[in-house]
């Protein structure tokens, strides 16, 4: 392909893109929701359950807390574009991305970082309890969360000799790398992370009615109508960024390049369909076969995906060393 | 003072007390305040457990029942003044009990250490409603219990809650996530069941007590029967004393399914709640189509029950039983297996022994920390009295304890149903209650523990005052104990493992 024929296919395929993950995050919620209701013997809601969901939501009046600051209402805005720009950038089914070259890991962490500082800004503002208590939990997951990612990028970048999660793609595509205990064991790290971020089962329960066990569902409390549509549909893109960045850093294969041309490209969009509700599957039936841990525990897990990151990184010295 | 002998003997002889006329099956003493201090002396060194505190507009009402002998006594006292001497002194449990009686008839509780109102939250139309000359409505704001150290904080939790359980506000004092203090504010669903219950007949207020707790609508109907015949000296058919087993125990089992569910859930586990509700809805089921109602409500009437068993219903309930027992080994096989459901489970909510007797504390609370009791053994009463079963005790006092009580008491009741099925006598249901008057009371072992009917019948036969003591008056100041080291998201957990009734509490 010419350079601008190359420019047009990533433009192309950034706004095919931009649109997909929007399109397809409440359906990737709504497939999760449908297995395990299946798994714990119920029938459970259609795929379309969380889309009418939202359209409900969105229909519906705001209603503010006297005491909340103008944050509180800017909030929901900021975080559902921030995540959206976020898993705009995570290349899904292809690597031809008009934005590729920005798709940085480094500041992938920093965007979800910001994110969360804002949902817990959020979750204080208007000074109940409850948003107090989330808040708190929810920093105290990240605090623990984000020295593992950091050290799973490290392992990565190392390997792939770039932080661009194009680069480290196509690395894995286009060599043979083979099995590397070091990435299984980032890959690890990198779902257990992905697990606490995204408020599941064991470290969150993103069903459950009770208050007190709440944490990232305690800090969006008070919040109703349009703006909880928005922190809602920020939540289900960010499971499928989740999935979507596991799959671009680990199983990249099958995902469109430069090389494979349109048919390619198009290829790459069905394998990633089927690699999504593949880790859909996975995530089902992991969250069905667990309870939820005490608070506290939540360190040993996450410290025990930091301990994996730094092995892996260790592991990585050792084998070149070898 | 030496240790005072069993509570009959130091009523009759050490007192020289005669019981009053027409109270049954155990006896009344009616008391001065003089005797009634005596009373609390003895009770300071004895081992007489507190069943009930309750009042009349002029005369409190004190039900002991002896654990040495196991005999039970109700002493009763005329307060002329509007007061009586506070049994919290002795008993803690009473203390919420006299506050209750302070805010319905007025009467003072001396020497009670927390005078804040209980059931009264200041929206009722006047106050003291049951007393002889009701007050004006009075306005009064609750101070909770204050808490004092470097980065405490409230959690004010409830009334209204996410999930669709009753009203009953938390009020957490907490360092960061560890609680320091839990306090309970209860009686929002307070609807005046003792005022209402004044002057109807005893099959009206029959249908009134049935609807206390509607979880416990068997056991309540049962027990308000047991308190009006034993008040009547009437004896129900033989084939009702059974029925009314049979029926108690399908609630126990329904009540038990549905907890372990729950408290499985809120570990977020919930594979095997939609198991055990599946389970709780067949016996639900198995109920309508064998006594006509799910829940078995009014089934149980003062007489005998109101309906027969269905001609297939034998049959239905064995199958239930036969396909319950399988599907229930397998749940908790489940629950054994899963170490991150039991990492929840054990350790968490203890309570220790010594607590649960110095609240007197029945049911699964009470027979998890070491106090074995159950009503249904002693005082015991027909059928269960010519019944072998064993009552489960374990000494864990925590969250897993009290949900291995409900598997073995599931099990138990299984066991039960069939052999009531067995030796079902043929016979009438229901006969005509005699319409006289006179005192009874009754103790029903419910699936929370034992339920206390207390009734006073007018000659006419209708109801001049009924009292009805939920177990759950015992359970919730325990709860408060039970949450003291722990997490405060691990409150829910221990919640739903004493899982105490709100309404029949409220009253």
């Amino acid at each position: 392909m010419t350079v601008s024929g190359l420019l047009s296919v990533g433009l192309l395929a950034q706004i095919v893109q931009a649109i997909l993950v929007l399109a397809l995050a409440p359906a990737l919620t709504g497939l999760v929701r449908l297995l395990k209701a299946r798994l714990q013997g119920r029938r459970g809601a259609s795929l379309v359950q969380p889309y009418r969901d939202l359209a409900c939501l969105l229909r519906k009046d705001v209603v503010i807390a006297e005491n909340a600051s103008w944050l509180f209402q800017a909030i929901p805005y900021i975080v559902f574009t921030m995540i959206w720009f976020a898993a705009v950038l995570v290349p899904t089914f292809t690597t031809v991305l008009l934005l590729g070259p920005t798709a940085d890991l480094i500041a992938l962490v920093a965007f979800l970082g910001s994110v969360r500082f804002f949902m817990a800004l959020a979750g204080m503002d208007t000074g109940t309890s409850f948003g107090g208590l989330g808040a708190s939990r929810e920093v105290m997951i990240g605090s623990l969360a984000e020295p593992a990612v950091l050290m799973v990028i490290f392992t990565v970048a190392l390997v792939a000799h770039s932080t661009s999660l194009i680069d480290v793609a196509e690395y894995l595509t286009g060599t043979d790398v083979g099995i590397r205990v070091s990435l299984l064991m980032a890959l690890l790290a990198m779902v257990m992370v992905a697990i606490a971020e995204n408020a599941r089962i064991p470290v969150d329960n993103p069903t459950t009615h009770l208050e007190l066990t709440m944490v990232h569902e305690a800090m969006i409390l008070e919040y109703s109508g349009r703006h909880l549509a928005l922190i809602e549909a920020a939540a289900m893109v960010k499971l499928l960024l989740y999935i979507s960045l596991i799959l671009c850093m680990f199983v990249p294969f099958g995902i469109g390049t430069r090389a494979d041309g349109f048919a390619g490209i198009g290829l790459g969009l069905v394998v990633y369909l089927g690699k999504l509700m593949g880790g859909a599957v996975i995530l089902a039936v992991f969250e069905s076969s667990i309870a939820k841990m005490r608070v506290f525990r939540v360190g040993e897990f996450l410290g025990g995906a930091l301990l994996l990151g730094v092995l892996a990184m260790i592991y990585l010295y050792i084998s070149w060393a070898v | 003072m030496t240790f005072p002998e069993t509570l009959a003997s130091w009523l009759r002889h050490d007192m020289g007390l005669i019981p009053v006329e027409r109270h049954r099956p155990w006896s009344r003493f009616e008391v001065s305040e003089a005797q009634w201090w005596r009373l609390m002396e003895a009770m300071e060194v004895s081992r007489w457990s507190l069943l009930g505190l309750w009042a009349e507009p002029e005369r409190v009402y004190l039900a002991l029942r002896d654990d040495t002998d196991e005999d039970i006594a109700v002493v009763s006292l005329l307060c002329s003044e509007g007061r009586f001497p506070a049994v919290s002194v002795v008993r803690p449990a009473a203390q919420r009990l006299e506050r209750a009686i302070h805010d319905l008839f007025g009467l003072e509780a001396v020497g009670l250490t927390d005078s804040r109102p209980w059931l009264d939250h200041g929206v009722w139309k006047g106050s003291r409603p049951l007393a002889a000359v009701p007050g004006p409505a009075v306005r009064r704001s609750y101070a909770f219990l204050p808490v004092e150290g470097e980065g405490l904080h409230q959690i004010p939790v409830g009334p209204v809650h996410a999930g669709i359980i009753e009203p009953g506000h938390f009020r957490f004092h907490a360092n960061g996530e560890a609680v320091v203090r839990l306090e309970e504010r209860l009686g929002y669903v307070h609807k005046g069941i003792e005022g209402l219950m004044q002057g109807r007949s005893v099959f009206d207020a029959a249908r009134l007590a049935a609807r206390i707790s509607g979880d416990s609508t068997v056991a309540y109907g049962f027990a308000f029967a047991r308190a009006v015949e034993a008040a009547l000296g009437f004896e129900a058919p033989p084939r009702a004393v059974w029925l009314r087993a049979l029926m108690a125990e399908m609630e126990r089992l329904a009540n038990h399914l549905g907890d372990i569910g729950s408290i499985c859930n809120d570990a977020a586990f919930p594979v095997l709640l939609t198991r055990c509700h599946a389970l709780r809805e067949q016996v639900a089921r198995t109920a309508v189509a064998c006594f006509g109602h799910r829940l078995m409500m009014d089934r149980i009437v003062p007489g005998g029950v109101a309906v027969d068993l269905t001609p297939d219903g034998a049959e239905r309930i064995r199958r239930l039983g036969t396909e319950i027992k399988g599907a229930f080994a397998i749940v908790m096989e489940i629950y054994d297996n899963r170490n991150s459901l039991l990492d929840r489970m054990v350790g968490t909510g203890v309570i220790g022994s010594h607590l649960v007797h110095r609240f007197g504390a029945g049911g699964f609370v009470g027979r998890a920390a070491m106090r074995d009791f159950d009503a249904r053994r002693t005082p015991s009463y027909p059928p269960y009295d010519d019944l072998d079963f064993i009552v489960p005790v374990l000494e864990g006092g925590d969250v897993n304890a009290r949900v291995g009580v409900r598997r073995e008491e599931i099990k138990e009741s299984l066991k039960l149903m069939a052999v009531i099925l067995d030796r079902l006598p043929e016979g009438p249901v229901l006969e005509p209650v005699p319409g006289t008057g006179g005192e009874g009371m009754a103790l029903v072992e419910g699936f929370r523990g034992e339920i206390l009917v207390w009734v006073r019948l007018a000659a006419d036969g209708t109801i001049l005052r009924c009292h009805a003591r939920d177990p759950s008056w015992f359970q919730w100041p325990l709860l408060e104990a039970a949450i003291e080291g722990n997490i405060v998201a691990d409150f829910p957990l221990c919640n739903k493992s004493f899982n105490c009734s709100y309404s029949g509490h409220d009253l």
